[in-house]
């Protein structure tokens, strides 16, 4: 059976959920093969888990190198990989970062890039969904390997455990990988919230929230069901929040099991990162809020009295 | 410091936006054409950066006739002129075949460096800044928040997922823009006036030395086998608070064992 390597994520020494996505749907066009792309010992921490999600080869390509420079690197070793491995497909987790790497790789391999698949059929070929949901298209690479981005939830991870034999990758980067050097990386204040790119459930806030401080109530939403706290523009703008946490067209892109939105307006720059979550719940003051539009449940009210009385009611069904 | 922006005309977002059934391809004609939103902040970035450092302003387009449009009002904003790829065999062209004939077209014109958008509202790729630093083999500066020039030398901070990279290359790089970076002015009266005259330079697929087998929809490395419009949401049920609208909510997320 031929091969399919997944692009491995992590953070902190484990596997994003993304990733056990992808192996889970990599079943359906061949044998996963996990590929590890960071500095020296990143792998170590992670190949118990991609074993169990049915990575039969996990390709090693460590380096102290490829963390130092953007993107490049990353697709020079996806593309080396490939080219000895001709795998069926190669599939990464719909990031920025990851679209930038899965594209440079397809332009290596001279062969075609499908961005944010929501489903990935046997065949290879995937479903789309555009214009903020209104269309689904069923598309397929025309040439070469079939490399693709999919969307984070859109198939549930399932563990399948298979021998997760390593291989070690000998990293070689060519003077162009290295054109954008990495000078440093700077964290800003993160929780302990799950990211939102692999969130289920997102809490998103907005103008109408008000302050930074008032922030808090959105985050006790969040933590009541154990969501990740998103933003609208407005309030990622103002300062209140981090600009990471921004959804929509220019932030995040997410298309989480439940959105909650609270004062938020719901314009198309936000709705176009948002439009496709499976169940969305509004709170907003003004009925004619355009939110409601996509809304499956809403109340028009003061989000300081509903946000509240939802985190409390929450957590007493939890017990 | 010559700079050469990248700029999409795309549909209006607002519009509805259609795919046509012939051969799946975005039906360009359907409905009003504008700069895509983010490339007005590229441009921007571009004035900002001549307006400091001296040199010109060049908008790069690949598409459509009515693309001229927009980069009239790019002009108006006072970009110095602008080259636009018109011929009828791009048409379907994929993001790949597209970087590969940006790049073509870059090297007809003298630049420092490439300032695109992040993503272009129609294809939401977000790919071809990447893609262009490929096919060109230089620097990838891509999701800029803030751009700093010094000399040859390029920075920015890219956001991420935890917080922002500071990123270095050397010009001639490509740098693509998010919308914190910059608020785009609007044409004045004289910048409209002026923008009638800026040159216009039309590149054919002839004049750059690609053939026509090589682009276009037959040529694209991705194919649409079918569309269909999604069944619209169902309405959904909206509700007025009267001081249980948090415990209705909860009520509706447990019925569908959300929680
Ligand atoms: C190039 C570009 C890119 C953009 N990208 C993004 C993006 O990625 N993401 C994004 O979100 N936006 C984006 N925007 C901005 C977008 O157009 C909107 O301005 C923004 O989404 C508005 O945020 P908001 O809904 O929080 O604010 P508003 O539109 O001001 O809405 C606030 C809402 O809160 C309600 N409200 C106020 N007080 C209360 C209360 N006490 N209780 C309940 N409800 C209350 C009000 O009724 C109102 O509906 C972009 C814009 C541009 C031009
Ligand atoms: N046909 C095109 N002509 C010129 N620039 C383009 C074209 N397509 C994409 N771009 C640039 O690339 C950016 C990202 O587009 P995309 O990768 O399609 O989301 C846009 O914001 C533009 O700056």
């Amino acid at each position: 059976m031929a091969e399919v390597l997944v692009l491995v994520d992590s953070a902190n020494g484990t596997v994003k959920k993304s990733t056990l996505e992808l192996l889970t749907a990599a079943r359906a066009l061949g044998e996963p093969s996990a590929v590890v792309i960071g500095a020296p010992g990143t792998a170590a921490a992670l190949t118990a888990k991609l074993a169990e999600y049915g990575a039969a080869k996990i390709y090693v390509a460590e380096s102290p190198e490829v963390d130092d420079y953007l993107v490049a690197p990353k697709a020079e070793v996806l593309a080396q990989i490939a080219s000895t491995a001709t795998p069926a497909a190669i599939l990464v987790a719909s990031t920025a970062e990851n679209k930038e790497i899965a594209a440079r790789t397809a332009f290596k391999l001279d062969s075609g890039f499908l961005a944010d698949a929501v489903e990935i059929s046997a065949t290879g070929s995937t479903k789309q969904s555009i214009f903020g949901g209104a269309v689904t298209v069923t598309s397929k690479v025309a040439k070469g390997v079939p490399v693709i981005s999919l969307r984070a939830n859109s198939v549930a991870a399932t563990a399948e455990p298979a021998a997760g034999e390593e291989v070690a990758v000998t990293v070689t980067l060519s003077d162009a990988a290295k054109s954008s050097k990495v000078l440093e990386r700077v964290e800003e204040a993160k929780g302990s919230r799950p990211s939102l790119q692999d969130a289920s459930v997102i809490v998103s806030g907005g103008r109408g929230v008000g302050s930074g401080e008032n922030f808090s109530v959105v985050e006790q939403v969040a933590d009541s069901i154990g969501a990740a706290v998103g933003a609208s523009r407005a309030a990622t703008d103002a300062g209140w929040v981090p600009h990471q946490m921004q959804v929509g067209q220019t932030g995040v892109t997410v298309s989480p099991q439940l959105y909650i939105a609270l004062g938020i307006s719901g314009a198309i720059q936000h709705r176009a990162g948002m439009q496709t979550s499976k169940t969305i719940v509004a709170v907003n003051k003004d009925p004619e809020a355009p939110i409601f539009e996509l809304a499956d449940f809403g109340v028009v009210g003061d989000l300081f009295t509903v946000a509240p009385q939802l985190a409390d009611e929450v957590s007493k069904r939890k017990g | 410091m010559n700079i050469v922006v990248l700029m999409k005309q795309v549909p209006d977002t607002y519009a509805e936006r259609k795919l046509q059934a012939a051969d799946n391809t975005l039906d360009r004609d359907a409905s009003d054409a504008v700069i895509n939103e983010i490339d007005e902040y590229a441009i921007e970035e571009g004035l900002l950066l001549k307006e400091a450092h001296g040199g010109e302003v060049t908008i790069l387009t690949m598409g459509p006739d009515r693309a001229t449009e927009s980069l009239r009002k790019a002009l108006s904003m006072g970009a110095d002129k602008a080259v636009h790829v018109l011929d009828d065999a791009l048409h379907g062209s994929c993001a790949i075949t597209t970087a590969k004939v940006l790049a073509k077209a870059l090297a007809t014109i003298e630049y420092d460096l490439v300032i695109a958008g992040s993503e272009a509202t129609d294809s939401r790729l977000s790919v071809i800044p990447a893609l262009v630093a490929e096919a060109l083999g230089t620097a990838q500066l891509s999701g800029a928040r803030k751009v700093t020039v010094e000399g040859s030398t390029v920075t920015i901070e890219r956001a991420t997922d935890t917080g922002f990279d500071r990123i270095q290359g050397t010009s001639p790089a490509v740098v693509s823009v998010v919308e914190k970076i910059n608020e785009p002015r609007y044409p004045s009266f004289k910048g409209i006036m002026a923008a009638k005259s800026k040159p216009v330079t039309t590149l054919t697929l002839a004049d750059l030395g690609i053939a026509a087998d090589e682009v276009g929809l037959a040529a694209s490395t991705t194919t649409v086998e079918s569309f269909e419009e999604a069944p619209p949401r169902a309405a959904g049920t909206v509700v007025k608070d009267e001081g249980a609208g948090g415990s209705a909510i909860a009520e509706y997320l447990a019925n569908k064992k959300l929680i």
